[in-house]
């Protein structure tokens, strides 16, 4: 457990390192503060500023849906690249917990990245009576971390079949449209059953923890997509060793 | 230390290695000689645990390569032929991440005697992105040797420095071979002559020659050699030269008008030789003795017939 920590640690803190961190938080700090501007500048002109804590959360969450595989795309490509990997994978670490470890250290950052956007909504709280909703906000940021989570296992998966970031962070990319659009495509082809509609990446979160009902489904589909993905990274990696 | 048993492995139908048998015992640096993609890097790493052969086994310092990796990845320390090294780390940075991720007690104070040890101490603070390539080359070795482990793999240790550095390189590794199993691989050959206590010399993935540099030296040394340039050499000269007495081969050279002549051990053959040259109507340019290096033995054991002979 102590080698998950130290791989964790030197990941997230590579985070603080590299532009492409920052870049992507002045990008999601800049959409999301003009759009709260703009949405409290409506509200007052029209003198009703609405409640509603999660006003930035909606497009937080498209946004990072699109920009989570930017953070996971060098995880083990990188390595592999660059021919560290022979350098970790030499170390008296095992695979899973270098997987693990490069997983955590990016969760790390989104968690952060994610939190001071929990600014917003304390404001609003401050600028309407009687406030906002808080537990539908916990709710909502809970299955935000839980989603991110398993779209960050699921990049940390790609990234070990690749030499090239921005191909794992494409494919990630793919793999996520793909889990997004599932059930809507099953559907409209008249295929939509219970199956495809648990597989929904999106709506697990939509449906429920998006309006403050945090249901124990929803919380088992992403940990198990994190999970099985963790476990099949791992397998990866073990097996790139037999080649 | 290192004990390697009939190791192949297949990448897809491909053997890179072919039954690599050796021994490698505590305190001797033992070289790994070979031409490219002869199957050092392969062999080597099986034994750090990075991959496991396809067949046969492998024990380091007592442990076994693919039962217990874990536990010969604790003793080993490894400098691959790519120095892994990320480069927006700083040296120190660097050492504490490799340190901690080896449990190395005292961390801190280990580091700074490691980078005494590779004349670093200097540098600990520079990014690694910035550091020349015969430095890099030193913090690779920094990190193999950083948890004080009972063996060291080597690859390529001084590939693409300058020559100033190789011999400063090559000097450390000498220091660090007398408490340590130190093995090493190399396509070049004064290395291993300098700096090894036995070599074992790989082509096309088997094992062609193992033995000290001097007594493989001294094995292919039976025949002698010199080189003899005319002006106009043609083939009337070469067999002409054949029946000098104790000439054994005439083999033409580099460059036109060059002959190589192996003549029969300890029979100097160069008066006859020059006579034979002149009488024959040709301006002798050149006759000089070319000694028996390792180079030549290399080239002997790696040529195709004699991997048959040595192999099969």
């Amino acid at each position: 457990m102590r080698n998950v920590w130290i791989i964790a640690g030197r990941e997230f803190r590579h985070y603080f390192i590299s532009p492409m961190a920052y870049v992507l938080a002045f990008l999601l700090y800049l959409i999301l503060g003009g759009l709260f501007a703009i949405n409290i500048y409506v509200g007052m002109q029209s003198g009703q500023i609405s409640p509603d804590g999660r006003l930035v959360l909606g497009p937080m969450v498209t946004i990072l849906i699109f920009t989570t595989p930017i953070v996971t795309m060098r995880l083990l490509a990188e390595e592999q690249s660059s021919g560290t990997i022979e350098l970790l994978l030499t170390a008296p670490v095992r695979d899973g917990e270098l997987v693990v470890g490069k997983w955590l250290g990016a969760l790390g950052f989104m968690v952060a990245l994610t939190a001071v956007t929990w600014v917003y909504p304390l404001i609003l709280h401050r600028m309407t009576d009687p406030g906002i909703d808080q537990g539908t906000l916990v709710a909502a940021y809970l299955g935000l971390v839980l989603m991110v989570s398993a779209i960050l296992a699921i990049g940390t998966l790609v990234s070990t079949f690749f030499r090239s970031s921005l191909a794992a962070a494409g494919v990630t990319l793919a793999v996520i449209l793909l889990l997004w659009i599932i059930g809507g495509f099953a559907s409209g082809v008249g295929g939509a059953n219970e199956v495809t509609r648990y597989l929904s990446f999106v709506s697990h979160y939509y449906d429920n923890f998006y309006r403050g009902v945090i249901d124990l489904k929803d919380v088992v589909y992403y940990l198990s997509l994190t999970v099985l993905s963790l476990f099949l990274a791992s397998q990866v990696l073990e097996s790139r060793r037999w080649r | 230390m290192i004990q390697a048993h009939a190791l192949t492995k297949y990448y897809g139908e491909h053997p890179a290695i072919r039954s690599i048998t050796f021994e490698a015992r505590h305190g001797e640096i033992l070289g790994f000689l070979g031409p490219n993609g002869a199957g050092k890097t392969t062999t080597m790493r099986i034994l750090t645990g990075y991959m496991p052969p396809s067949e046969g086994h492998a024990t380091v310092a007592g442990f076994d390569v693919v039962e217990d990796s874990i536990e010969v990845r604790r003793r080993v320390g490894y400098l691959p032929e790519t120095v892994p090294l990320y480069p927006e780390l700083s040296v120190f940075e660097y050492l504490t991440f490799m340190g901690s991720l080896r449990r190395v007690p005292a961390l801190e104070d280990r580091i700074d005697e490691v980078l005494e040890e590779v004349h670093l101490t200097e540098r600990s603070e520079s990014y690694i992105g910035n550091l020349s390539k015969g430095l890099r080359q030193r913090l690779g070795l920094a990190q193999a040797l950083l948890h004080r482990p009972d063996v060291l793999i080597l690859d390529e240790p001084t590939i693409g420095l300058d020559p100033a550095q190789i011999i400063e390189v090559r000097k450390l590794i000498q220091g660090l071979g007398r408490e340590r199993t130190i093995l090493l691989s190399t396509h070049i050959l004064s290395e291993a002559q300098q700096v090894c206590d036995r070599v074992v010399i790989i082509n096309k993935g088997v094992i062609v020659a193992e033995d000290t540099p001097a007594n493989l030296q001294s094995q292919l040394a039976g025949a002698e050699r010199i080189l003899v340039r005319v002006a106009d050499g043609d083939a009337a000269l070469r067999q002409k030269l054949e029946g000098v007495s104790g000439v054994v081969r005439v083999a033409p050279g580099q460059t036109t008008g060059e002959l190589e002549i192996a003549s029969s051990p300890g029979v100097d053959v160069r008066a006859r030789v020059a006579r034979a040259v002149v009488e024959a109507g040709h301006d002798l340019l050149e006759l000089r003795p070319i000694g028996v290096s390792l180079e030549d033995v290399f080239l002997q054991l790696t040529t195709d017939d004699v991997v048959a002979e040595a192999g099969g």
